[in-house]
């Protein structure tokens, strides 16, 4: 009888304050209805953050998603690391990388466009100062990486499982007062996997977590380190290499460092928002347009390049990239573009980039030569 | 196997649109929903039907699990919409392999109707794609689209006003396309960068151009063995209102069957006529207004090993769409007059010369009885133009037929 009401007594407490250990799930397709039971973020007192033993991870170019902020974590099984990689880090069974999309809002409830850090290393997001759209869960499983997308409920309470997806219709407002209306459309899962299939027939595998990605400080509660770093000291990253200058790091989006220039800043933006579907092995392999870091400005990555399928994506342009003439590049026709059949990348967006168009213009605009 | 069908909401979405008929679409949000839950949850063996109805959809579908059948009531009858389509590129995306599709209609994509990617053993049967504003530029590229897939049967299907090609196999190997009917697209069928296809008793008409095989730079694999026969190509005459910068841009009206670029083609048993610039072109990139900087290192834009005999040509040749071929129609032939069936634009690559000719086994053979070939120098600014038949009456060695087992299955039926 004792032992009874000791179970019972925990098993309430465990429920009232939201706060489970985080999901081992190896294996087997019973995966979670809601985002609570994974146990990764905890909601209370007014916040949403990652739990102890979650580790919050940012990284230097990030993929646009019609400009919503971004909460990225990451969780592996106590004692276990990944191992390092230059291009990819192998993760260990059991690890779950979330990512939730929210907009921050103002006083009067308003969502606002804006690039601010909403995040506090102590308490994570202010719930009345945000507004929470999904959360995307990558696992790790024995037989590979499975995506799934929660979608947040009107009160903000909880996140459940829409494996086909949602679309919502939102207005974001910018700092100009300006509003800008955003068809915001949660991807079914299998459209997860017509990114995070980078390599065909390879299965779905993280896209940020990565080196270049990663190797940037961020704020902890603890105080700011470099990410890598961080995660070695925690136990989660073997065999980094010991001089982080040999470490690969791309642009730092928005804030640039020293030495990163122009060609670097839209070579990150690519890398990140593109590659994984334009690289040899990736979903647009068959359009012959390599956008990821290997393959060396030239036709390959679009100079001169004749489109293949672009249909209407075209635009009237012949080339993908015209050296010195954005105006005359398919490339940023399609990046400009809000039509489905026409915009790149196809999935993930329904507003325009300005800022990521800007970079990729300029670059453009800087590139020598005719076709 | 597991049969899933989607019939109680179907039967209510007719209901809704027999009741209401004039109202504009409304997307029917569980039909979508439930359609897609399944095609994510969809394992090998399952077929998915979906009973006769039009179901709007507002994005895109797509399909992952291979060995999969979707299977409509007929391409009349069963009608998936997509007019007001808010995401994705296509209709609906499939990237598996065993796949069968067949009994349906695709209207009104934004962008591709039917594209299946990379995958093995793909039957598209009895599939109508249709853009039903008739020919648009706004209209989406492509109908049924295959892409780096092998083992690939087309039959039965009907594509109608898609703004680049109707039927669209690119960079494929062993691929059927049969019993097929192609109106009012920018190209009709088009085999592109594909090793092995049989293209036959088809039927393209309206079209810009009617059958084209083609071949691209900058791909992973060059195309050749393509066969063409038995087909019904007929007066494709249609404005050309594709977009700069496709490949199917420089097609011009009034094209019968075009080889651009593309080696070891055989041409042969086709009907092929009333086509205002020619009914059969052979042509090369350089022809479609790129230079050699647009073009990978081991690109071959020369059509070689082509092979022309026994088709039935019809009227064509007599109003060309392309200003260097009018005038050109008009001092050869005077102003009644018309161009031969068959229109090369002469280049050659020179480095394979041998005594100023091409090696018997890359050259352009024709064996059509009376009908005649016209080299319009193109290299040369058009101007030793040439009608001498002398160094193409020659034959070439029979491409195999394409084995597929799911052609033969279907042959009997
Ligand atoms: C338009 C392409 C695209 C689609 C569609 C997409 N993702 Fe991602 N995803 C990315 C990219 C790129 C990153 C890494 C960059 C970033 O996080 O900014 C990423 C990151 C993530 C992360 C963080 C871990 C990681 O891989 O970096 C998770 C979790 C995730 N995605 C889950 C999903 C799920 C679940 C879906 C489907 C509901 C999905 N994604 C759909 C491109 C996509
Ligand atoms: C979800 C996968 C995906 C992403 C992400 C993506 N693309 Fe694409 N892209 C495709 C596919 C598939 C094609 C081929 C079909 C077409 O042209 O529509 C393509 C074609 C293109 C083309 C025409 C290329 C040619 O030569 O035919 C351009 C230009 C392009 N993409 C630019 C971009 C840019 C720039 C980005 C990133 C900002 C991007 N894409 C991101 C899937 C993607």
């Amino acid at each position: 009888m004792k032992r009874w009401g000791v179970l019972v007594g925990a098993l309430l407490l465990a429920a009232c304050s939201k706060q489970s250990a985080p999901l081992y799930l190896p294996e087997g397709e019973n995966y979670p209805q809601t985002l609570s039971e994974w146990g990764m973020l905890k909601l209370g007192g007014g916040h949403l953050q990652p739990v102890a033993e979650v580790t919050p991870y940012d990284l230097n170019t990030p993929l646009f998603t019609d400009y919503a902020h971004k909460m990225r974590t990451v969780w592996m099984p106590a004692g276990e690391a990944a191992n390092y990689g230059e291009e990819h880090f192998d993760f260990p069974v059991g690890t779950v990388l979330s990512k939730t999309f929210y907009y921050p809002r103002d006083e009067k409830g308003q969502l606002r466009l804006n690039s601010q850090d909403d995040r506090d290393a102590n308490t994570g997001l202010a719930l009345d100062r945000v507004h929470l759209v999904e959360t995307r869960i990558l696992l790790k499983q024995k037989s590979g990486w499975v995506a799934l997308p929660y979608v947040w409920d009107e009160k903000q309470q909880e996140a459940h499982l829409e494996l086909a997806g949602d679309s919502q219709s939102l207005s974001l407002l910018d700092d100009q007062g300006k509003a800008l209306a955003v068809n915001y459309e949660v991807p079914d899962a299998n459209q997860c996997a017509g990114c995070h299939e980078e390599s065909h027939g390879q299965g779905i595998n993280p896209l940020g977590p990565k080196a270049r990605h990663l190797n940037k400080d961020l704020v902890y509660s603890e105080g700011s380190a470099n990410q890598l770093q961080h995660w070695q000291q925690k136990g989660l990253l073997k065999g980094l290499p010991a001089e982080l200058a040999g470490v690969p790091q791309n642009a730092l989006w928005g804030h640039p460092r020293p030495g990163e220039s122009l060609e670097m800043q839209a070579r990150s933006y690519l890398d990140a928002n593109c590659a994984h579907c334009h690289n040899p092995k990736g979903p647009a392999r068959t359009s012959g347009l390599m956008l990821n870091l290997a393959t060396a400005t030239g036709i390959h990555s679009g100079l001169c390049k004749q489109p293949v399928a672009a249909g209407k994506g075209s635009g009237d342009r012949l080339v993908d990239i015209h050296p010195g003439k954005p105006d005359e590049s398919v490339l940023i026709y399609r990046v400009e573009s809000t039509d489905p059949s026409v915009m790149m990348p196809e999935l993930g967006r329904s507003a325009v980039h300005h800022e990521g168009v800007d970079v990729l213009t300029r670059w453009i605009a800087s590139l020598d030569g005719g076709c | 196997m597991r049969i899933a069908t989607l019939s109680v909401l179907a039967v209510s979405v007719l209901l809704a649109a027999c009741g209401e008929p004039e109202k504009p679409a409304v997307t029917h949000v569980d039909f979508q929903k439930e359609l897609q839950a399944k095609l994510i949850k969809a394992k090998a063996g399952d077929v998915i039907e979906i009973p006769a109805g039009t179901y709007q959809l507002d994005r895109s579908l797509s399909l992952k699990a291979s060995g999969v059948t979707i299977k409509g009531a007929g391409m009349d009858k069963t009608v998936l919409s997509f007019k007001g389509q808010k995401s994705g590129a296509e209709g609906l995306l499939v990237d598996a392999s065993d796949f069968t599709i067949e009994d349906l209609a695709f209207e009104d994509t934004k962008g591709d109707s039917l594209k299946v990617v990379g995958g093995k053993n793909i039957i598209i049967r009895r599939v109508r794609t249709e853009w039903t504003n008739g020919p648009a530029t706004e209209n989406g590229a492509y109908g049924i689209y295959p892409v780096q897939t092998e083992n690939v049967l087309i039959d039965g299907a009907l594509a109608i006003g898609a703004s680049d090609a109707g039927i669209y196999v690119g960079q494929s190997r062993n691929v059927v396309v049969r019993n097929s009917r192609a109106e009012k697209n920018v190209a009709g069928i088009e085999i592109e960068n594909t090793i092995g296809a049989d293209v036959y008793d088809n039927v393209a008409t309206g079209n810009t151009g009617g059958i084209l095989v083609f071949n691209m730079p900058n791909l992973q694999q060059a195309g050749r063995a393509t066969r063409v026969y038995h087909n019904q190509v007929q007066g494709n005459n249609l404005g050309n209102f594709g977009h700069k910068g496709t490949p199917v841009a420089s097609v011009p009206a009034g094209s019968g069957v075009v080889i651009n670029s593309n080696d070891q083609v055989e041409i042969f048993d086709n009907d092929i006529g009333e086509h205002k610039t020619a009914n059969l072109i052979v042509s090369s990139y350089f022809s479609t207004g790129y230079t050699n900087l647009s073009t990978a290192e081991g690109f071959d834009p020369y059509p070689e090993s082509i092979y022309i005999y026994g088709n039935r040509f019809g009227p064509g040749g007599d109003s060309p769409d392309n200003l260097e071929l009018k005038a050109l129609r008009i001092s050869q032939y005077g102003l009644s007059g018309r161009l031969p069936d068959i229109l090369w634009d002469g280049y050659v690559n020179v480095d394979k010369l041998k005594d100023g000719k091409l090696p018997a086994d890359l050259a352009i053979c024709v064996d059509n009885g009376s009908a005649g070939m016209i080299n319009v120098d193109a290299p040369n600014g058009y101007k030793n133009i040439s009608t001498d038949m002398s160094s193409h009456k020659c034959s070439l060695p029979k491409l195999p037929a394409i084995e597929l087992a799911s052609a033969k299955a279907g042959q009997g039926a």
